[in-house]
């Protein structure tokens, strides 16, 4: 009995279905179902660098996907895992590039030191300029990330602090190019996994639960600014590191950590990858950052096209790139009967 | 005296040129993140047709006010009006547009500082012993004259009173039979519109520059902030604040520091009084 | 002898009084209700004792100790718990797992005896322990399923559930009979007759009064933002100005 079929349904795959309980880890086949993508996805960026082997002006820039895929990750958190739109991720790489400049080249810490300590410096730093409007509506939250970075880029400049308009040259390089890809390779996928485990935990939940329901959390006798603060801190250790690696990478500290492009590309990575999951965020940047450099080309008009695809992608609502191939792994659609 | 003249110039130049963020804010409560890249669009239209199209230049005035309004007609109609409601959307998207707009001028060509717009007065006056260029003169005079006939506006007319209306309580105006969607709408293109004016009004001060776009947003912000997001009257005050402020430092200190006393100031409001000198809004937003 | 004591509360909102001078105590261990008209400071009250909002004047002593200034999360911490007359529960989690919010708490790590962060297993028997006193069924799919799901009388308790797992010594319950049905509201009778009895005290703003009468020990009567009326329930029905707030509700 065919009536008109107009309605499609979704229902999950046998091997999902099969995969979901205990017995997962019963076949092989299972196992390699729910943890092939994870896999591929590890193998595939290790095995980058070694790919592009011939190509030294291409690894250099897996450098910089990875780090703007931290960024990425920092974003989607705070947005869509603690409800904070952060417009500003430059203010975590410039401050972090600049911490790391100083530590290394004024006060002669070496590398592998300079670049935790600019880290943890960078967020304290971010944490504490951003702490006064936590209590405050998200609409605050937006406009202040917005207008830090371009603070202190005048600052900088105004003062003529910190090197202005120059910068701090002559900071140390990272030991070969091997050693710069995989240690920042490491890091992302540290970061990826830590971040998610620690999302399953209770304080991921309390995240959520902060920016879904703000009211009942404080009702449950949570201070909800601590834990947006803790929140902030995390990201901004995220973005920090990022941004003192790439400092000792150029072996230069300037205004350009401050571009705008560390705030835009995150923004479009995670709206075209998909939220809420953090593999969409270095999705979105595996798409977005190779386009960037062919873009290159083109000058100032990459940015139009980011912002371009980043609202169409809003107005469309469209869930992403990760949420789609996600529902394609783990179900199948069938049209059937209303 | 002459802080005094000069001072009260600078903030109602700055009150004008918050005029279109406040004014869209206040009545549709939407963050127009694009402002700046209208204001400058707007320089940028009526240069191209004074000096590309050779147009008279008050034609090219109305042709760049009324095409400004008619982008952000569009701009609405065709983005805001599908995430109306999320404000973080709102946010983005505006945002975006803006830098798309921006930098899609440096891109096609507004580079350097050879754009200017004449201004409508050669010459200078003096008063009381100084000397201020009839410009600026009138863009005092203007923007008192544009601030009162607003006021008048919202007050009176019927469309005014409806847009009012619909800030108060939007929910209630709908009901009433206002539509609300048409009439942000209109407040989007006036606004759009109102940009445009002050750019056309203060860029023969100067000259046009893609980074006044930014400076721009971030004035506006700034006086909606310390003036309470929403209030009219917050903005008014939070001008001369800042307009003042802002003399002072360039008068004692220098003109760079001009940005950073901006930027300062929104820090100092944050912790202090976070919802600004008027603002209605409390400050978590109590749905209790 | 007086947990709590409100003193002369006072809160303007614009040009709206929404309470003036309000003053009254509440013992330990009794139920207070709260009665009056809709838009007589009810909600109002509560949002200001329990730090919801900040209030122009008066003052609000727990235990002796002055609240007044005090924020949500620091007044849920020393005891004091409310329900949302608009329901608030996570949606988009179990009904369990509703709990794990407040039992994440300080105040629920130390009161409740037990120690967060380490193991799940044991924080999820206390969240289904919680959701059996309170009257859900433990061996039924119901404690699992998504609170989404759920419907207005099991959010209720929900939302009580969720007070509960802070141990409080105060639960302030903000309308929690309204939008049940009559079979329902007698069945959270007796739940909140036992909660009485494990030493809580309770205050319910309530407009369902027949049902309200039934549990509490005292009632008081808000017009306003102005207390009226103060006592047994049945002095304070008879009182002139109650009558007439009330003017147009059949006699009970």
């Amino acid at each position: 009995m065919s009536g008109p079929r107009d309605r499609k349904e979704r229902i999950d795959r046998g091997i999902k279905v099969r995969s979901d309980g205990l017995y997962a880890v019963s076949s092989i086949r299972e196992m390699l179902y729910l943890s092939g993508p994870r896999i591929l996805l590890i193998a595939g960026l290790l095995l980058l660098p070694l790919l592009l082997d011939p190509f030294p002006y291409w690894r250099r820039v897996i450098n910089i996907l990875c780090v703007y895929a931290l960024l990425a990750i920092a974003f989607d958190f705070l947005a869509n895992c603690v409800g904070l739109v952060c417009l500003g991720g430059s203010m975590f790489i410039g401050l972090g590039g600049y911490f790391a400049a100083v530590f290394n080249v004024h006060l002669h810490l070496p590398v592998y030191l300079s670049i935790p300590a600019a880290a943890l410096a960078g967020a304290a730093v971010s944490t504490l300029l951003i702490l006064p409007c936590l209590s405050l509506r998200g609409v605050y939250f937006a406009i202040v990330t917005l207008m830090y970075p371009l603070l202190f880029t005048r600052v900088i400049e105004a003062f003529d602090l910190l090197g202005g308009s120059n910068g701090i040259t002559g900071l140390d390089s990272i030991p070969g190019p091997d050693i710069e890809n995989y240690s920042i390779l490491l890091v992302l996928l540290a970061v990826l996994f830590g971040l998610r485990r620690v999302l399953n935990e209770d304080i991921g939940l309390v995240m959520h639960a902060v920016k879904d329901n703000d009211q009942s959390v404080r009702a449950s006798g949570i201070d909800v600014v601590r834990i947006k603060a803790l929140a902030v801190f995390m990201a901004s250790f995220i973005g920090s590191l990022g941004g003192a690696y790439l400092a000792h990478v150029y072996m230069w500290a300037g205004l350009s950590l401050f571009a705008l492009d560390f705030s835009i590309i995150p923004i479009a990575a995670v709206t075209i990858g998909g939220g809420g999951v953090l593999f969409g965020a270095v999705a979105g940047c595996l798409i977005l950052v190779p386009l960037s450099e062919f873009l290159r080309f083109f000058g100032t008009f990459r940015i139009v096209l980011y912002c371009t695809v980043l609202t169409a992608f809003i107005v469309f609502k469209s869930e992403g790139l990760m949420p789609y191939c996600t529902r394609k792994y783990q179900q199948f659609e069938r049209w059937a009967d209303a | 005296m002459e802080i005094l003249l000069f001072g009260i110039i600078n903030s109602v130049t700055l009150s004008l040129t918050a005029l279109g963020f406040t004014l869209v804010y206040g009545i549709s409560r939407l963050p127009n993140f694009a402002h700046g890249a209208l204001y400058v669009t707007g320089g940028y239209i009526v240069w191209l047709c004074v000096n590309s199209l050779g147009m008279n230049y008050f034609a090219g005035i109305a042709v760049g006010i009324a095409a400004t309004a008619i982008i952000g007609a569009l701009v609405y109609r065709l983005v805001i009006r599908r995430i109306r409601g999320m404000q973080i959307s709102e946010i983005i998207a505006t945002y975006a547009i803006g830098l798309a707009i921006i930098e899609g001028l440096r891109w096609g060509g507004l580079r350097g500082s050879t754009f200017t717009l004449p201004s409508f007065f050669a010459g200078t006056m003096k008063i009381g012993g100084i000397a201020v260029d009839h410009q600026r003169l009138f863009v005092l005079g203007f923007g008192v004259v544009v601030f009162a006939a607003l006021g008048l506006f919202v007050k009176c007319t019927k469309t005014g009173l409806a847009l009012k209306a619909i800030a108060q309580d939007e929910r209630a105006a709908m009901m009433l039979g206002i539509d609300s969607d048409r009439k942000a709408l209109v407040s989007f293109a006036l606004g759009s519109g109102l940009s445009a004016f002050a750019a056309v009004l203060i860029l023969p001060l100067g000259s046009i520059v893609v980074e006044t776009g930014y400076n721009v947003l971030i004035y506006s912000i700034a006086v909606s902030i310390i003036g309470g997001l929403g209030s009219w009257g917050g903005a008014i005050v939070a001008s001369f604040i800042i307009g003042f402020a802002q003399l002072l430092t360039e008068v004692f200190l220098s003109t760079q520091y001009q940005m950073v006393i901006s930027l300062l100031a929104i820090i100092a409001t944050l912790l202090l009084k976070p919802s600004g000198i008027f603002g209605k809004q409390k400050e978590l937003d109590d749905r209790v | 002898m007086s947990i709590l004591t409100v003193e002369g509360l006072e809160k303007t909102f614009g040009g709206l009084k929404a309470l003036t001078g309000v003053t009254f105590s509440v013992k330990k261990g009794e139920i207070l209700g709260v009665i009056g008209p809709n838009g007589s400071g009810k909600t109002t009250l509560i949002n200001c004792i329990t730090g919801f909002v900040r209030p122009d004047g008066g003052k609000v002593l727990f235990k002796g100790g002055d609240i007044t200034r005090w924020g949500a999360h620091r007044i849920a911490r020393v005891g004091i718990a409310r329900t949302f007359q608009v329901m608030r529960p996570f949606y988009s989690l179990p009904a369990y797992k509703n709990l794990i919010i407040p039992l994440w708490s300080p105040r629920a790590r130390r009161e409740g005896g037990w120690r967060g962060g380490g193991r799940h297993g044991d924080r999820d028997t206390v969240a289904i322990d919680i959701l059996e006193e309170i009257g859900f069924e433990r061996d039924s799919r119901v404690p699992y399923k998504l609170a989404s799901t759920l419907p207005t009388g099991y959010l209720k308790r929900l939302e009580l559930a969720r007070c509960l797992a802070l141990r409080p010594e105060v639960i302030f319950c903000d309308e929690v009979f309204s939008g049940l049905s009559a079979s329902e509201v007698a069945s959270m009778l007796p739940l909140i007759e036992k909660l009485k009895m494990g030493g809580i005290t309770l205050v319910l703003i309530e407009h369902r009064l027949r049902e309200l009468f039934k549990v509490a020990d005292r009632v008081m009567a808000l017009q306003f933002g102005e207390k009226i009326a103060e006592g047994h329930y049945r002095n304070v029905i008879e009182d002139a100005r109650v009558k007439e707030a009330y003017l147009g509700i059949e006699e009970i």
